[in-house]
């Protein structure tokens, strides 16, 4: 009964299967999993032409490395994916399965649990053992609570793990066999047609360059009062940012987003005005070296990975430091 | 077209919670209550085809009698009818509220069902995709734009680092909605007295025949996070504190 992971490629600029980063933080949880459950690990990719994936993925220690090899796997379809898996879930009968909890992982692992009877452990954040059995740790409420969440009933288990938790320069290298996998699926099957993807536009803002971002969320409470923060941003020389709500209410452009769906930036300063810390938004910030928060609630998640906060209202706090910063610049 | 959106009643968003005794859920006590954000934007876009192609949009909702305050928005902002799942979900994983909500779709055989692309309290990010199944309907998730064509719908998925793709599908089909689709309306006047009239259907998982799951996760325990990084916090009068910072920063952190 081993740990199987399911790691995640699309096309790449050329065309040819790229890496989803995500991967290899599954990787080495599956790695490090099964090492404490005194068992195997092993991986999967699913697509067409994988050889040079899979060739990679041999150059760790893995007890296999399945790729999963079919046309009509070309292009990701829900459809596709979970009638496949479900085929190398039969043949390889692992104990726990990890996925990277990626966009595509969302649209099909909780089809595949439920095919199977089965609820998915979604955005796992860490894990441990408890009497031999794997309990892993996810977030309510945005972040607020956290839940110890254990596994009932017969294999296989499945987890997704959120982006992070899990560090991809762990993964032991070593040497293991490639098998082809090829599953039965028919043109029948897949019921969605997916298209070719595509980018809105240009970036015009690259924020992943600039030294330092002062970031705005949903606290701002009116693009009225977006002009308190980029008097800010420009006493310090910062480029201006935003968290999902504001670009979806159009009060900064989407090329100003940090977090999952926008930029992920590492700037030397972070500073989050008004920002909760949703998951969504920590992702693309939280490599910043140094963070500053400033919130009125002491208990939101963005001070999880703050350096310094400054606990009140926002209206009160940014004249004064703006003032502050521009004393000493 | 006719629309099932299944929107789901959670703690306002700014809510101080606080871990009940049971260490099972939250205390619940003085909490005030909200729509799930994306099923907000999930009733909008049902209301705004049925604009564009005419029919009817259903607004379902399984939760405690307290989700009657959500359901009633949803009227109020133009969905024709509701289906209220009186049943507490706190204690059910997202196969077994699901089940329950896909027993209630059934009945009406819609064409198209759109939900939430996940909730701001359990945040599984899962029951969309598992109604899909147990519907037997093809789904795409995190959608940001939906188009009737000949044969079914096109639509916007939003996948990570600014991609996007489009998706052909036959209806019926499952969506599951990003929030920032569109701008959410508010309810008038008019929307408000019309949905005192308005059907609401009460229904319990005994009505519907919705068999339990047996669990396969089990929730232990919920806690406060331990801070993983020391936060060092400045709380006093914004000058006082705005210096503090602006000194760390300067001689401490050194980014200034």
């Amino acid at each position: 009964m081993s740990v199987l992971a399911i790691l995640e490629q699309r096309p790449g600029q050329d065309g040819k299967p790229a890496w989803n980063r995500m991967s290899f933080e599954t990787l080495a949880a599956a790695q490090q999993i099964a090492g404490e459950l005194a068992t195997q690990a092993s991986a999967a990719v699913v697509g067409r032409d994988l050889a040079g994936l899979a060739g990679e993925l041999a150059g760790n220690q893995l007890a296999a490395v399945y790729a999963v090899e079919h046309e009509l796997l070309r292009s990701y379809t829900p459809d596709g994916y979970v009638a496949a898996l479900r085929q190398l879930l039969e043949k390889v009968k692992p104990l726990v399965v990890l996925f990277p909890h990626s966009y595509q992982v969302r649209d099909f692992l909780p089809k595949l649990a439920t095919s199977l009877g089965k609820v998915a452990v979604s955005d796992a954040i860490s894990h441990r053992l408890e009497g031999g059995q794997i309990v892993f740790v996810r977030q309510l409420f945005q972040g607020k609570v956290n839940v110890d969440v254990r596994f009932a009933g017969d294999a296989p288990h499945f987890a997704s793990l959120q982006a992070g938790a899990y560090r991809a320069d762990r993964a032991a290298p070593g040497s293991a066999p490639v098998e082809t996998f090829t599953p039965e699926i028919s043109a029948g099957d897949i019921r969605t047609r997916p298209l070719e993807l595509f980018r809105e536009s240009e970036r015009g803002v690259d924020l992943t360059a600039a030294e330092m971002i002062v970031s705005v969320g949903r606290g701002i409470k009116e693009a009225e009062n977006i002009p308190i923060v980029e008097k800010l941003a420009k006493a310090l020389g910062a480029e201006l940012a935003a968290s999902r709500p504001i670009c979806d209410a159009g009060w900064l452009p989407m090329e100003r987003q940090v977090g999952s769906s926008g930029q992920t930036v590492a700037p030397k300063l972070y500073v989050a005005v008004g920002i909760s810390g949703a998951i969504q938004h920590l992702v693309g910030m939280k490599g910043s070296r140094t963070v500053v928060a400033i919130n009125k609630d002491p208990n939101a998640p963005i001070f999880e990975v703050a350096d310094y906060g400054i606990v009140g209202d926002l209206f009160q706090v940014l004249p004064e430091l703006t003032a502050a910063i521009q004393k000493v610049k | 077209m006719k629309i099932v959106v299944a929107i789901k009643q959670v703690p306002a968003r700014d809510s101080q919670l606080r871990i009940g005794a049971s260490k099972k859920w939250i205390e619940e006590a003085d909490l005030t209550y909200e729509i799930n954000e994306p099923d907000a934007y999930a009733l909008e876009e049902a209301l705004q085809l049925k604009e564009k192609h005419g029919g009817e949009v259903v607004a379902l909702s399984a939760g405690t009698a307290r989700a009657s305050q959500t359901i009633r928005e949803a009227l109020a902002k133009g969905a024709d009818r509701a289906i209220h799942i009186e049943e507490d979900l706190t204690a059910m994983d997202p196969l077994s509220s699901a089940r329950l909500l896909a027993a209630a779709i059934r009945r009406e055989s819609p064409d198209l069902v759109l939900t939430g692309l996940q909730s701001d309290d359990l945040g599984y990010g899962q029951t969309g995709v598992i109604l899909a199944e147990l519907l037997g309907l093809p789904h795409a998730t995190i959608v940001m734009q939906v188009e009737a064509q000949a044969g079914g719908i096109r639509v916007k998925r939003e996948l990570e680092d600014g991609w996007f793709q489009h998706v052909e599908m036959p209806l019926p089909a499952l969506l599951t909605i990003q929030s920032g689709i569109s701008k959410l309306r508010y309810a008038t006047l008019m929307g408000i007295k019309k949905a005192k009239t308005k059907e609401v259907k009460r229904l319990t998982a005994a009505d519907l025949g919705a068999e339990a799951a047996s669990a396969s996760i089990v929730l232990d325990r919920i806690y406060s996070p331990e801070r993983t990084k020391r936060t060092q916090l400045f709380t006093g009068a914004p000058q006082e504190a705005a210096a503090q910072l602006v000194e760390k920063l300067r001689f401490e952190a050194r980014v200034l």
